[in-house]
């Protein structure tokens, strides 16, 4: 009959459905940035240890956040094991206790025998996280388009000297900085201005000199493609990204450096990860000196360690010097500000408030 | 048996078995309708557990939030019967206060932590969450009184009774606080509610302009819809068929494929611009920006929405026979009169049903906004989703929900009244 | 009249004059089909006017169907502009020159090519290509999951709704309006609110609600079936219950007088005349479920991503044409699906008697 030819033909479709999803469990699941950032740790970090260690290694993208983490250590059921965060969500997901604590004993000690407490750099070593590299917020324009391209962060905010678009990223953090370094704010002072009312109301009215030009951003992706596309003249984006538009595809992006604003990027462990184990043993072999040194052939971000900075070569298929390409490096660092975990912690709701009811004025 | 009702009149109807008739017909009908009943309880429960029970917890989220006593629960019960008003509280409060900070500073049960009750007294004094974290990491090095003096040496906020004032109404599981924050007020440092600084008002402004732009969107769709419903409803039923094909389409095509052509559409090296250019209507230099506004999320909008206008629509006017109009012109009546006062008030049904479903849909839109409305085409919806799975400020979020799920309750409670759900129909 | 007589109007010369004079001054060849396209349909459909009608009335008519064919255009466009978009040679969202002009080196189907190649380990490897496309191909690993979570809410879905709606339909049904307002509602109540609920519910412990399961639901596919069924339901309701409305009961009556028991009836009355809405109500729920994104950006891990959700992010953050691709199957699709609903349809209306077929 056919209502039993019906029936059996959709339990064969949900067996097979049921099937179908039934993927093979990986035994460690690594989350970090996405494109040429965690291309260049699946070539430093997750292929040596495949090769040591025989794991089987999923590698998955998200967009920053500790929204994931918390919803899945809140619901019990932890995915994922080991994710690449920001120092700010590093330190409130730590203070939150849904991340599991790492003992710095144990990481392994520098090439040199230094121990590894000794051996990263000062305030890369968290309670609940371990840095891997520093980047960089700098802002980018495309040389073939402009030929007397910006100096200075004044530069970027400057829509008479230089008009056309501008790419910012989506939010508060970084750009209120941006905005009181292009006003006149000396670099060490910025996060001391930022922290009184007049202080926030003077970035904000530079950035809405800009405002009506600007094009916001959500994804690291983001610029190197509005860049290419002409979309926008100049865009702030991560130093990486744009150095591998520049080395990898042979994009002609200038990064101007002053008024940088790096920051860390740490490795932690959501609490009660499936796999713990696991990723403990991964962080300890992804943060030892030469695999932190391997990255940045890849991609220029500096690593955390200082043993690691000696060994930093070339990038790895082009005859070009990794070192002056480093946030880290001396003459990058000229008027460079170190982004204020703690400040972003206690301000971030506010002022990203404000910057929305800004936007949507 | 005849004798019997005969002789006793008055005496009830009878049943084959001897009840009552009246009383077995009433038994009946309460097992037919506990028939009927019983068929639908299966999904009634099912929703209950997959829709009801959430969308209730969402509710009782938006004004329950336990992070202070769950962080401090001795100091929760302490300050309960302070007086904000003589000044900071006595040194037996303090005490059990850094006793409880001390050992949520050990505590790393999630929700327990004291990053958990830095969190929430953020939301209320700004700027204030390092002052937890900091002086939670000293607190267990206080060892003896008096307790006030080595907070304030700490940090000399802790010197101020409005920041207690905070802490003793933060320690309560439930707060007016976060629909407090979804309507752009707060508490002011005395405690009473005042409007938020204009600079950080953004909820009420966008709830308006959600509505406001749902409003637009529907009045678009019923200026679209309505000829076409009319030109389907009068032509032969095979053509009219045909064409419903391409306002069923659309329909049937998913949300995330009409959103990418759109954006393929309107954006400035997309089709549209691309022909105004090449129709030399526009330079190649002015290419006008139609999406990642308010004008792309409108247009894109309206596109997904137009078939639930069209569809009650035409499903009123087929039932309208033509002759009513026939009628009309022979007695003399102009085009326009027989238009609105024959043919307009006939298709008022449609109407209702048509502009309050699609208002309804448009108010509560998320993916649409999201991919094509920019900085400026952000709806109410957007908001609640950044709080739940960016900002992390969970209750706020779901006083936001609340809010917004209130304003859709009342216009499907116009729609019920009006229209009937019953009379929801698609194709 | 029929066609070739339009042709032969003074009306249809005064369009092809217009539409030459449009090309002289645009000299835009695409331009002047365009004009043909909303000028030219509605002069074609321009007939049974009545006798009596005036100039007026004729030029009212002419600009009511040119608006409507505007809006049919308006309708339709968007869908199906995207088939030839998703075959461009380059990574644009737009037509190059060389695909205007026709050129077939202009383009490709790499993006097709993209849809099981993405996300692959070694997509150009030989050893166990089928195993890495099968498990890692980004687009293949979504597409798996869409069609699990739309054919198991499905199931879920219709099975519960139609015995809701056999229910509902009945003359006797208690608080049928409180009721059928309740079913509908997941349809009514925005699904960002909705996938909040769900959000914080499925987050939590399910101890004491699901017998034996403690952990919560968030990042499972039971979470997300749920949560799909949910979605599904009123599409179920109004489908089934609108095929019912036409249902004459006295059927079951006569059937129950010819001695037949329950489950009879049941099986050889009531079955045949709703299965067509049974079908249309699951295809609408399969539909919604596959086209569903609030929830599972909600509910759902990167594990889980559905086809709709991987268009979502890559419609945020790096537009390629393999969302075109994508999409353009997704189109194909649905003609399937509704062309099936309409054929079921009018099969039902058949079977009533309510339509003359």
């Amino acid at each position: 009959m056919k209502l039993t030819k019906l029936l059996a033909s959709t339990a064969v479709g949900a067996a097979i459905a049921l099937g179908s999803v039934a993927a093979q469990a990986a035994d460690l699941t690594i989350v970090s940035w996405g494109g040429a950032y965690t291309k260049s740790q699946v070539e430093a970090y997750h292929k040596p240890y495949i090769a040591k260690t025989g794991t089987n290694v999923r590698s998955e993208d998200y967009n920053g956040g500790i929204a994931e983490i918390k919803a899945q250590v809140e619901a019990g059921n932890v995915t994922w094991d080991i994710v690449d965060v920001e120092l700010s969500d590093a330190v409130r997901a730590c203070d939150e206790g849904l991340l599991e604590t790492i003992d710095h004993s144990t990481l392994p000690a520098g090439a040199d025998g230094t121990p590894a407490t000794e051996d990263f750099l000062e305030g890369t070593l968290y309670d609940c996280a371990v840095a891997n590299i520093v980047w960089s917020t700098i802002f980018a324009y495309d040389g073939s388009k402009i030929a007397d391209g910006p100096k200075t962060m004044g530069d970027f905010f400057d829509l008479a000297k230089f008009p056309g678009k501008r790419g910012l990223r989506k939010g508060a953090k970084v750009n209120l900085e941006f905005a009181l370094i292009a006003d006149g704010v000396a670099a060490a002072d910025v996060y001391d201005v930022l922290s009184t009312p007049e202080g926030v109301d003077r970035a904000f009215a530079k950035l809405a000199t800009i405002k009506s030009e600007v094009v916001w951003w959500e994804a690291g992706a983001q610029p190197p493609q509005m860049l290419a596309d002409g979309e926008v003249t100049m865009t702030t984006a991560y130093n990486g990204r744009i150095f591998n538009a520049v080395a990898g595809e042979g994009k002609p992006f200038e990064i101007v450096w002053d008024g940088q604003i790096w920051d860390l990027d740490l490795w932690v462990i959501p609490k009660g990860a499936n796999n713990k184990d696991t990723a403990f043993d991964f962080l300890k072999f992804s943060t030892a000196t030469e695999q932190l040194a391997a990255q940045a052939s890849y991609i220029s971000y500096g690593p955390a360690r200082k043993s690691s900075s000696p060994l930093v070569g070339k990038y790895h298929n082009k005859d070009i010097d990794m070192g002056p390409q480093m946030p880290t490096n001396p003459t990058n660092l000229a008027n460079a500000v170190q982004s204020n975990f703690e400040f972003w912690a206690d301000n971030a709701d506010q002022l990203n408030e404000r910057f929305n009811a800004w936007l949507a004025k | 048996m005849t004798d019997a009702t005969i002789s006793n009149a008055d005496a009830p109807l009878l049943a084959a078995d001897g009840t009552p008739l009246k009383e077995k017909l009433a038994l009946t009908t309460r097992r037919m309708k506990m028939r009927a009943f019983l068929l639908t309880v299966p999904l009634v429960l099912f929703l209950i557990l997959s829709f009801v029970l959430p969308i209730g917890q969402m509710l009782y989220r938006s004004f329950h939030n336990p992070a202070g006593s769950n962080v401090m629960p001795n100091f929760a019960k302490a300050i309960k019967g302070w007086d904000a008003e003589q000044g900071t509280p006595g040194d037996d409060i303090i005490k059990i206060f850094v006793t409880d900070m001390a050992a949520a500073r050990k505590n790393r049960e999630v929700g327990k932590t004291i990053g958990n009750l830095a969190t929430r007294v953020n939301y209320e004094i700004p700027g204030s969450r390092s002052l937890f974290t900091k002086t939670a990491r000293r607190a267990g090095k206080i060892t003896e009184g008096p307790y006030f003096d080595a907070l304030v040496k700490i940090d000399k906020r802790w010197d101020n009774p409005n920041l207690w004032r905070t802490l003793q109404r933060v320690t309560e599981d439930y707060t007016l606080s976060f629909y407090l924050a979804a309507t752009d007020r707060k508490y002011d440092e005395t405690g009473s509610i005042v409007l938020a600084d204009e600079l950080y008002r953004i909820y009420l402004p966008i709830l308006w302009k959600t509505i406001w732009m749902s409003a637009l969107i529907t009045a678009l769709c019923f200026i679209i819809a309505y000829p076409v419903s009319y030109l389907l409803s009068t032509l032969p039923l095979r053509t009219s068929n045909l064409l419903m094909i391409l306002v069923l389409l659309p329909f049937w095509t998913s949300l995330l494929v009409r959103t990418s052509a759109w954006i393929a559409m309107l954006q400035k090296s997309g089709i549209i611009n691309n022909v105004l250019v090449y129709l030399q209507i526009i330079a190649d230099e002015s290419r006008i920006q139609m999406i990642y506004n308010i004008t792309g999320t409108v247009i894109a909008m309206v596109h997904i929405l137009l078939p639930f206008m069209i569809l009650p629509l035409y499903s009123v006017m087929k039932t309208i026979p033509p002759s009513f109009m026939r009628a009309a012109r022979s007695m003399g009546a102009s085009n326009t009169y027989a238009f609105t006062k024959v043919y307009f008030p006939q298709t008022i049904p449609g109407i209702a049903a048509g502009t309050l479903l699609v208002f309804i849909l448009a108010i509560g839109y998320y993916i649409t906004p999201a991919l094509v409305g920019g900085s400026d085409g952000l709806l109410i919806s957007n908001l609640i989703a950044d709080h739940i799975k960016k900002t992390l400020n969970w209750s706020l979020g779901a006083a936001l929900g609340t809010i917004l799920l209130v304003v859709v309750m009342v216009f499907y409670w116009i729609y019920n009244k009006l229209v009937g759900v019953d009379n929801l129909k698609f194709g | 009249m029929t066609f070739t007589e339009k042709c032969k109007t003074r009306g249809f010369y005064t369009l092809i004059g217009a539409a030459l004079l449009f090309l002289v001054y645009t000299q835009s060849f695409v331009g002047m089909v365009g004009f043909l396209i909303i000028f030219g349909i509605p002069y074609f459909a321009m007939h049974d006017l009545p006798l009596y009608a005036t100039t007026k009335d004729k030029i009212g008519k002419y600009i009511f169907l040119a608006v409507c064919t505007m809006i049919f255009i308006f309708l339709i466009t968007p869908i199906l502009i995207i088939i030839p978009l998703s075959f461009n040679a380059e990574p644009y969202f737009t037509f190059t020159e060389g695909m205007m002009s026709l050129d077939p080196e202009a383009y490709s189907t790499r993006w097709y090519e993209d849809i099981w190649r993405f996300g692959m380990t070694a997509p150009d490897g030989t050893e166990n290509w089928w195993g890495d496309m099968w498990n890692n191909a980004t687009w293949i690993r979504a597409m798996r999951n869409s069609f699990f979570l739309a054919i198991v809410s499905t199931i879920l879905a219709t099975g519960f709704g139609t015995l809701a709606a056999l229910g509902l339909s009945r003359p006797e049904m208690p608080f049928r309006s409180a009721i059928t307002s309740l079913l509908i509602s997941p349809m009514i109540v925005p699904l960002v609110i909705t996938a909040t609920g769900m959000f914080f519910f499925y987050g939590g412990t399910m101890q004491g609600i699901i017998p034996g399961y403690e952990k919560g639901l968030a990042n499972t596919y039971l979470g997300l079936t749920l949560a799909h069924a949910t979605l599904g339901v009123p599409f179920v309701i109004i489908t089934v219950t609108a095929t019912l409305s036409g249902f004459d009961r006295s059927l079951i009556r006569a059937s129950e007088g010819l001695g037949a028991n329950g489950w009879t009836t049941f099986t050889k009355v009531i079955m045949p005349l709703i299965t067509p809405g049974m079908i249309s109500g699951a295809l609408f729920a399969f539909i919604t479920s596959l086209d569903e994104v609030v929830a599972v950006i909600f509910l759902a891990n990167v594990d889980q991503r559905t086809i709709p959700r991987q268009m979502f992010s890559g419609l945020r953050e790096q537009i390629s044409p393999t969302i075109l691709a994508v999409a353009t199957i997704l189109v194909l699709m649905s003609i399937l699906l509704l062309t099936t609903v309409e054929l079921l349809r009018r099969r039902s209306e058949r079977l009533r008697g309510l339509s003359p077929g």
